[in-house]
């Protein structure tokens, strides 16, 4: 028998490329993926309270929000620096769907937090290929950037940010959701340049 | 042109958005007796030196901060970068 609440509202959730499943596009040294299981929120430190958002930091994720260009890993958790007194946090969307409400309970006034789920899409690109793809696409000095390094980029003009996870094999980039498609292509197209 | 970022380090300036005078963080008081004619001056009369200039820019596609850059308008050289935050709370400008 077909579900009561299923049949009542046939919503369907769909990936920012619009499928059903997450994409993936494998090329010799590099596998390209869509990420999908991924809650995001941004968390800014209020102005005059330093001490307090700090604390409040230190005692939620159980380590300090990363220095400018790093992100920072613990738990559940990852901080990734995006600009002054400015992070973005990913959780698994499975256990931390509402990010924005789980972390105003750790930081009450001390930070302004906002929802950033939808509004991004990201990528993972993973295997040694993800260098010369990046040097096709971005100004960024890739080499430079060590495991655990962030930072905004631009990428066929579209605001990106790039995460690396592990130094010249993994690295994930967010581009805006509307644009997802963009990215992809762009992704796509200097892959195939390149390897 | 390269702009040495003082949290990013040298970033290429096509990162970045030009506004213009720095002297823009020097807002007049609104209320003031008079400030019609500053607020005039504000807007209008521009220093336009040949050599050092302190000018804004803006981060648009990096990390969104607003730096004042000293930059020689004769040679391009920039000699000095700051975050405009900072800039702005030696002047008493901002809390």
């Amino acid at each position: 028998m077909a579900d009561p609440v299923l049949k009542m509202s046939p919503l369907k959730p769909i990936t920012q490329l619009g499928g059903d499943l997450p994409r993936k596009d494998s090329f010799p040294g590099l596998t390209i993926t869509e990420r999908t299981d991924t809650a995001l929120a941004s968390l800014s430190a209020r102005q005059g309270k330093p001490a307090e958002f700090h604390a409040a930091a230190r005692a939620f994720f159980g380590f300090d929000l990363p220095a400018p260009a790093r992100s920072a890993t613990g738990g559940a958790y990852t901080a990734i620096w995006t600009g002054p007194e400015q992070w973005f946090i990913e959780a698994p969307f499975a256990t931390h769907e509402d990010i924005a409400p789980i972390l105003k309970r750790g930081f009450g006034d001390s930070a302004s937090i906002t929802e950033q789920t939808d509004g991004w899409g990201g990528f993972d690109l993973e295997g040694e290929g993800a260098l010369s793809v990046f040097e096709l696409l971005s100004n960024l000095d890739l080499g430079k950037l060590p495991s655990g390094g962030a930072s905004r980029t631009v990428i066929e003009h579209l605001g990106c940010i790039l995460v690396c996870r592990a130094a010249g094999k993994s690295y994930t980039v967010y581009g805006g959701r509307s644009s997802a498609a963009s990215l992809h292509h762009a992704l796509m197209t200097a892959a195939k340049s390149a390897l | 042109m390269i702009i040495n970022h003082p949290l990013l380090g040298p970033r290429d300036s096509q990162e970045f958005v030009y506004l213009g005078d720095a002297n823009l963080i020097d807002r007049p008081d609104w209320a003031a007796e008079g400030a019609v004619d500053t607020f005039h001056d504000y807007l209008y009369q521009r220093t336009n030196p040949a050599g050092l200039h302190q000018e804004l820019w803006f981060h648009e596609q990096g990390d969104r901060s607003w730096l004042v850059v000293t930059r020689n308008t004769l040679t391009h050289e920039i000699t000095k970068v700051e975050l405009a935050r900072d800039v702005a709370r030696a002047r008493g400008r901002s809390k």
